[in-house]
């Protein structure tokens, strides 16, 4: 069961990557919220499957009475979804601002590259970076 | 040159916290001199305490008597260059800064010279660049000072990695990191196979500390400094470290052929080369670097000697070089402040406005010129006959010295004489004398040059003897005298006054020849250093323009291509093992889910409609909830479904404003094949590590803690949220704050911008 999810995931990340490297910036999104889910997948399938009872202590128990799922990579899945909801909403406002200002969303264009590509930064001889 | 502006109010200012800083080296020459009657008598001071034990780097410090030799003038000096330095850069900005490097510059020098491991000694050696780098370019504002701090720091800096590289491959040979240890064990280092190797790393570093040819183009534009720092770094101490490594290794590694016969001819070109510099230029302070050029050329000729006779006129020659020259650079410096010029053309007739400093000079010049009853007149003596003994080329390196020391003697002609005779013209008649902290050094460095020259049997006895003892294992009596009886050296040092008076008399026309020569040279190291630089930042111009092209497809590529291969690599010959059949037992539902997640997945790949992509992201997210809670993480779950639909309204949101997917270029079938095949190795890469991991056991003690302790110890009876809320509540917090974080940069990201 854990090895079919391995190739699950392998596939989901296979599929993040290839929309990030499509250089559409819209897709980019996409691929990273993918990325994601997959990553979270990933951390459960490393924590076992096997038993499908879930964490909780019964009532008037005071430890487990019959073996659990992990509640190990749980807790650290339920903070990774979290922060990664963040994630995504902040980069749906970075794509929203540069298509405001690069009024286009290919990467690969020109006016993207020299939009983002602008820096006053002097080099190391004092010169001001030729354009 | 500007012209002269006379200082004729001549500010009394003092800078209090410099003045005062003055105490610390004067203390710490007050130790020195307790510890100097016990160290003559051949007594070692040595501390040791264990610093990285595995690296062989030991805090150790060990005084004697080279160590002391050095020590006394770096403290003697540092007093008066710091006494001096109160008022010379009164009314300066950052004066604070200023004298926090001086001293911090003081106690790396001092470090250097009682280190007794050599990565201790490179620590310190590495420190005295750095603070040499600030304090060269302590006027930042200037151009020329920024210029000539990067390059000190570029030359000296890259022979510190040569010394480095030196002291690792003496390591890597197996000798120990003891100086002390080092010294015993030089015959096993010299018969070495490395040992040629470890003679050029170290000879390349102490070349480019102590400028010599052709590193020695950096010490004249390290005169761009403030003058006490000129004193102290650049004539004084620093540019000795070089010649301390070298007499501080001579027990370890001299006497090979190839020590002594690279030394000589190097010692020996830098001495000509310097001395015959001297004669060209006319500021005074580029004159006094290119003397301590030809001073430290002849220093390493004779650190190249075997001989006691020869290590003797090194140590000699280095007092006499550190007593007149700093005095001389003081003394500039005070003419300097006073008049606010210290071009030669400019000065004139300067004895009766600062008779004073006039003496001082003359005590220092006439020591520098070697006359007879100045302790220059024992230096040069003993100079003559250790280059006559010399073993190899003893006739090259009699006449270098010969030569060097006739040109030193018609330069220190041009020092007296220039700015002091003569009648006062215009305001420099209005000129006044220095203040007495600015006095104090040269007058006493003066002092001492004609009080060393008159008893040198003292000087020899407990300066001299127990340095050259302290690294060669001959325990003859040294001594210096004042008269030798007529011999071959003294007919040499009257041959050097009257070549010298005779240079002199010339000096206008070889002044004009060293110029033109200068001129015709066609290639000099200077122009190599400055076309080097500029090669090197235009590699790196075109290099950062290459690899970073601002293209994010190459980024993510390489990105990617970096981990596929990095991890790949080392996995590739577990990939066979790892690889398992997935078994089929299970729930049927887990299955369809499956299928569901990657038919989503599908969709959102190949989707050309933003509705259908976000409908796949949907399945995705909702897919993968699912699959949560089927295996029993019914809080994941449900926080997934939460989230998945909170993600698809506001990426329905933002993309109803954004243009089609496919309104851009279509990108070419090759590079989408490429992108492919990366992606679909990354996934392989991935599924088999994890599949790896999938097979050794898995270690439940963590998890069996939270199980055993969540009620027990936190009340609580969902695992799962105890461990959040509980156990690690601080990530949870970290984990609230980046949200916070997060919304808050998109709100600010999301207003407009006011236009213009």
């Amino acid at each position: 069961m854990e090895s079919f999810l391995a190739i699950v995931v392998g596939l989901m990340v296979s599929a993040a990557f290839f929309l990030m490297l499509s250089g559409v910036l819209i897709r980019f999104v996409f691929g990273l919220i993918l990325m994601g889910n997959a990553v979270n997948l990933l951390i459960f399938t490393a924590g076992r499957l096997a038993p499908v009872n879930p964490p909780l202590i019964g009532a008037k128990q005071t430890l487990l009475a019959a073996p659990a799922a992990n509640a190990l990579p749980q807790a650290l899945i339920l903070t990774a979804i979290v922060i990664g909801f963040a994630m995504t909403i902040f980069m749906l406002i970075l794509l929203f601002r540069t298509h405001d200002q690069t009024r286009t969303l290919d990467a690969d264009q020109d006016r993207f590259i020299l939009e983002t590509d602008k820096t006053d930064l002097p080099d190391i001889t004092g010169q001001k970076v030729q354009e | 040159m500007k012209p002269p502006l006379p200082n004729i109010e001549n500010p009394p200012a003092c800078c209090r916290g410099g003045l005062f800083s003055s105490i610390l080296p004067l203390v710490l020459f007050g130790f020195l001199c307790l510890a100097w009657p016990r160290v003559v008598q051949g007594d070692i001071f040595a501390v040791q305490w264990a610093w990285v034990p595995s690296l062989d780097l030991d805090l150790a410090f060990r005084l004697d008597g080279l160590g002391l030799l050095f020590s006394l003038i770096i403290t003697m000096t540092g007093f008066f260059v710091t006494l001096y330095a109160s008022t010379y850069m009164a009314g300066y900005p950052h004066l604070g800064r200023f004298f926090f490097y001086l001293h911090g510059f003081m106690l790396a020098m001092l470090g250097i010279v009682l280190a007794d491991n050599l990565l201790l000694l490179f620590i310190f050696w590495e420190a005295t660049t750095i603070l040499s780098f600030l304090l060269i370019g302590f006027n930042h504002e200037s151009t020329d000072a920024r210029e000539s701090a990067r390059q000190a720091l570029l030359v000296t800096g890259g022979g510190g990695l040569f010394l480095l590289m030196g002291i690792l491959l003496i390591k890597a040979a197996g000798f120990p990191m003891g100086l002390s240890l080092l010294a015993a064990s030089g015959d096993l280092i010299r018969s070495h196979v490395l040992y040629p190797a470890i003679f050029i790393c170290i000879l390349v570093g102490a070349m480019t500390k102590s400028a010599q040819v052709p590193f020695h183009f950096w010490l004249p534009n390290a005169m761009t400094a403030p003058t006490p720092i000129s004193a102290f770094l650049h004539a004084a101490t620093m540019v000795k470290a070089g010649i301390y490594l070298l007499l501080r290794l001579h027990p370890a590694m001299a006497g090979t052929p190839l020590w002594t016969g690279t030394l000589v001819i190097i010692g020996g070109i830098t001495a000509l080369w310097g001395a015959i510099q001297a004669l060209g230029p006319c500021d005074l302070k580029r004159v006094l670097a290119y003397t301590t050029l030809m001073a430290l050329g002849v220093l390493t000729l004779f650190a190249g000697g075997q001989t006691v006779l020869s290590l003797t006129a090194a140590a000699t020659f280095l007092m006499v070089h550190a007593l007149y020259k700093a005095a001389l650079f003081l003394a500039v410096g005070s003419i300097d402040h006073q008049t606010g010029t210290r071009d030669l053309e400019h000065l004139e007739g300067l004895l009766k406005c600062m008779p004073l400093t006039a003496l001082a000079v003359a005590g220092a010049t006439l020591s520098m010129a070697g006359f007879p009853l100045f302790f220059g007149f024992i230096g040069k003596e003993i100079m003559y006959e250790g280059a006559l003994a010399q073993e190899m080329f003893p006739v090259f390196a009699t006449i270098a010295t010969l030569m060097s020391n006739a040109l030193m003697t018609a330069v220190a002609a041009v020092i007296l004489i220039t700015p002091f005779a003569g009648p006062p013209g215009g305001k420099l008649s209005l000129v006044c004398e220095a203040p007495w902290t600015m006095r104090l050094g040269p007058a006493i460095m003066g002092t001492l040059g004609i009080i060393f020259g008159i008893m040198p049997e003292w000087v020899s006895a407990n300066l001299v003897q127990p340095a050259v003892f302290s690294i060669h294992p001959d325990r003859e009596d040294i001594r210096l005298v004042f008269f030798h009886g007529i011999n071959l050296p003294l007919l040499l040092s009257i041959l050097t006054l009257a070549l010298g008076s005779l240079i002199y008399r010339h000096r206008i026309l070889l002044r004009y020849r060293v110029e033109t020569f200068m001129q015709r040279l066609w290639i000099t190291t200077p122009v190599l250093y400055q076309r080097a630089l500029e090669a090197f930042l235009s590699l790196a111009g075109s290099f950062t323009g290459k690899i970073q092209n601002g293209s994010l497809h190459f980024y993510l590529f390489v990105t990617i291509f970096t981990m596929v291969v990095a991890v790949g690599w080392p996995w590739i010959f577990h990939i066979p093992a790892a690889l398992v059949l997935p078994e089929t037992v299970g729930p049927l539902i887990a299955f369809g889910l499956f299928a569901f997640i990657l038919a989503s997945t599908g969709v959102v790949v190949t989707a050309r409609k933003r509705l259908s992509a976000i409908g796949g992201l949907g399945g995705v997210g909702s897919g993968v909830a699912l699959t949560f809670l089927v295996f029993g993480a019914p809080d994941i779950a449900l926080t997934q479904l939460l989230v998945e639909t909170l993600t698809v309204i506001f990426v329905s949101l933002v993309l109803l404003r954004l243009p089609p997917i496919d309104a851009v270029q279509k990108r070419s079938c090759s590079r989408t094949i490429r992108d492919a095949c990366l992606s679909l190795g990354a996934g392989l890469v991935l599924t088999t590590v994890l599949m790896g991991v999938l097979q050794v056991p898995l270690d439940r003690s963590l998890t069996a803690f939270f199980e055993n302790h969540a009620y027990l110890a936190a009340h609580g009876r969902n695992i799962v949220n105890v461990i959040l809320v509980d156990f690690r509540s601080l990530d949870t917090l970290g984990e609230i704050c980046v949200v916070v974080l997060a919304a808050w940069a998109a709100v600010t990201l999301i207003r407009r911008p006011k236009e213009g």
